[in-house]
């Protein structure tokens, strides 16, 4: 065997390829399940968090800080560990999908709260003050003329974050879960042969390549023109 | 009978004292010009009328509500006083019927096709019903700030409140909206403006506020303020203003 055989049987491997495909399918639509889950529940957090830091009460707002702080600190992989192995110590466990949702949607909470309070300040102050003239109250003129002045500014970067954390679905394999990564390994162990591990990695391409992309075209159109 | 009635309005922002005892009475259908130096309280008087500045101290009725009591239901008594400001302030993301629709929509509750008639009505008045379906970015300044002034008198405001709205303006596009408010003057309605479009204060207002330093240092009518003033702040202003 040549090194080039080798290489091309470690990787390229057709008849491992095709025994351990269904499971590569399988975990790729786990990690789209848990992809859709963090993405809805962290934005929507987040959201809702930036919301409730424009009332500007004082006690509130620095709380909000201080949780957003630590989950944007905190490696996600941690989070997922402290509520995987750590949290049965104190008698609750859950299963590891629902660890890295709840970690990874809270890291995704903390850091498009920051984004979308970043748009809201950014709305000019005269915005608020027209509104409000015309009777317009808090709410009101928080829901129809100034989120969806931020919201558009948020965009681009909001997508760019998104991305990036919904990437950290990988790290569920972690606590055995059955995503792309986590069938992949699996595979690996089974056939000792790295060839799933290639298929894996294709999958996320096929995953996150088009959203990569969708986002460098959001990057364009969303540039606020005015 | 009084629309605007303001006694001893003083305001603080933080240790500078910008409103000194303010007193300010406007009749119904009056034009007040308000005029002074910049940094002497005329538009932080103006903002405190319809308190999107708290005033620290005082008394302000308008329309026989009382602006300051708590009981008030702030958003309520708004709808009675339309502001026009200097940025103009359109939503972006609106158009031109958007923009005026938005709180006979939300805050009178008209449903969608009522509230459009009054925008285009609106609209109309201001000479703008063509452009209904424009952006705020597909408009000139002049005509921005005629939907601004379009969306305050929509809501059918009992005094219209103007804090220098031409001065963000071409002085090409200055025209169209001071005949937008000469217009508005002429349909009756109680306004207070504060600029420096003095041969428009002349030609228009019923009566001129002199400020200085967060007072008012005198006032009369246009001939009086302007021909024949009394204070040397105020003679030293409209000095500085003739020569230009």
């Amino acid at each position: 065997m040549t090194n080039w055989e080798r290489f091309v049987d470690s990787f390229f491997n057709a008849r491992v390829a095709a025994e351990y495909f269904p499971k590569i399918v399988e975990g790729f639509w786990l990690t789209i399940v848990l992809a859709a889950c963090i993405i809805v529940t962290g934005l929507a957090a987040g959201l809702g968090l930036a919301v409730i830091r424009a009332f500007g009460l004082r006690v509130v707002n620095l709380l909000i800080i201080f949780v957003v702080d630590l989950f944007r600190a905190l490696p996600p992989l941690v989070i997922i560990a402290l509520l995987y192995f750590g949290l049965p110590a104190a008698g609750l466990s859950m299963d590891g999908f629902v660890c890295a949702w709840i970690a990874l949607a809270a890291v995704l909470m903390a850091f498009s709260e920051e984004i979308f309070w970043a748009g809201i300040t950014a709305v000019p102050k005269g915005q608020w003050e027209a509104a409000r003239s015309t009777g317009l109250g808090f709410l009101q003129t928080l829901g129809y003329v100034v989120l969806p002045q931020a919201l558009r500014m948020t965009i681009p970067p909001l997508t760019n974050r998104t991305i990036a954390i919904t990437k950290g679905t990988a790290l569920a394999s972690v606590v055995a879960v059955p995503d792309i990564l986590g069938a992949a390994n699996a595979g690996v162990s089974f056939s000792f042969n790295p060839t799933p591990l290639t298929m894996g990695a294709a999958a996320y391409l096929v995953l996150f390549l088009p959203v990569v992309i969708f986002g460098r075209w959001v990057e364009t159109r969303f540039a606020w023109k005015r | 009978m009084a629309i605007v009635e303001a006694t001893g309005i003083h305001k603080h922002f933080g240790a500078l004292h910008v409103l000194k005892g303010v007193d300010l009475v406007v009749q119904e259908k009056e034009l007040v010009f308000v005029i002074g130096p910049s940094g002497s309280g005329k538009s932080t008087l103006l903002r405190c009328l319809n308190r999107l500045e708290e005033p620290s101290g005082g008394a302000i009725i308008v329309d026989g509500v009382d602006m300051l009591s708590p009981r008030t239901d702030i958003n309520k008594a708004r709808q009675r006083i339309g502001m026009v400001f200097q940025s103009f302030n359109l939503y972006p993301h609106m158009t031109a019927l958007g923009n005026v629709t938005l709180a006979l929509r939300k805050v009178l509750g008209l449903p969608k096709a009522e509230a459009e008639k009054r925008g285009q009505a609106a609209l109309d008045r201001v000479h703008l019903a063509d452009r209904a379906g424009h952006f705020p970015g597909q408009l000139s300044g002049g005509q921005q700030q005629r939907v601004a002034i379009a969306r305050a008198i929509a809501l059918e405001p009992r005094v219209m409140l103007f804090d220098e709205p031409t001065s963000a303006l071409d002085p090409e596009l200055v025209g169209g909206v001071l005949e937008a408010m000469r217009e508005l003057r002429q349909d009756g309605m109680t306004m207070v403006v504060v600029s420096h479009e003095m041969a428009f204060a002349r030609a228009a207002a019923d009566r001129v506020v002199f400020m200085a330093d967060g007072a008012i240092v005198e006032q009369g009518t246009p001939d009086e303020v302007f021909g024949n003033p009394q204070h040397e702040r105020t003679k030293a202003f409209i000095g500085q203003i003739g020569r230009h």
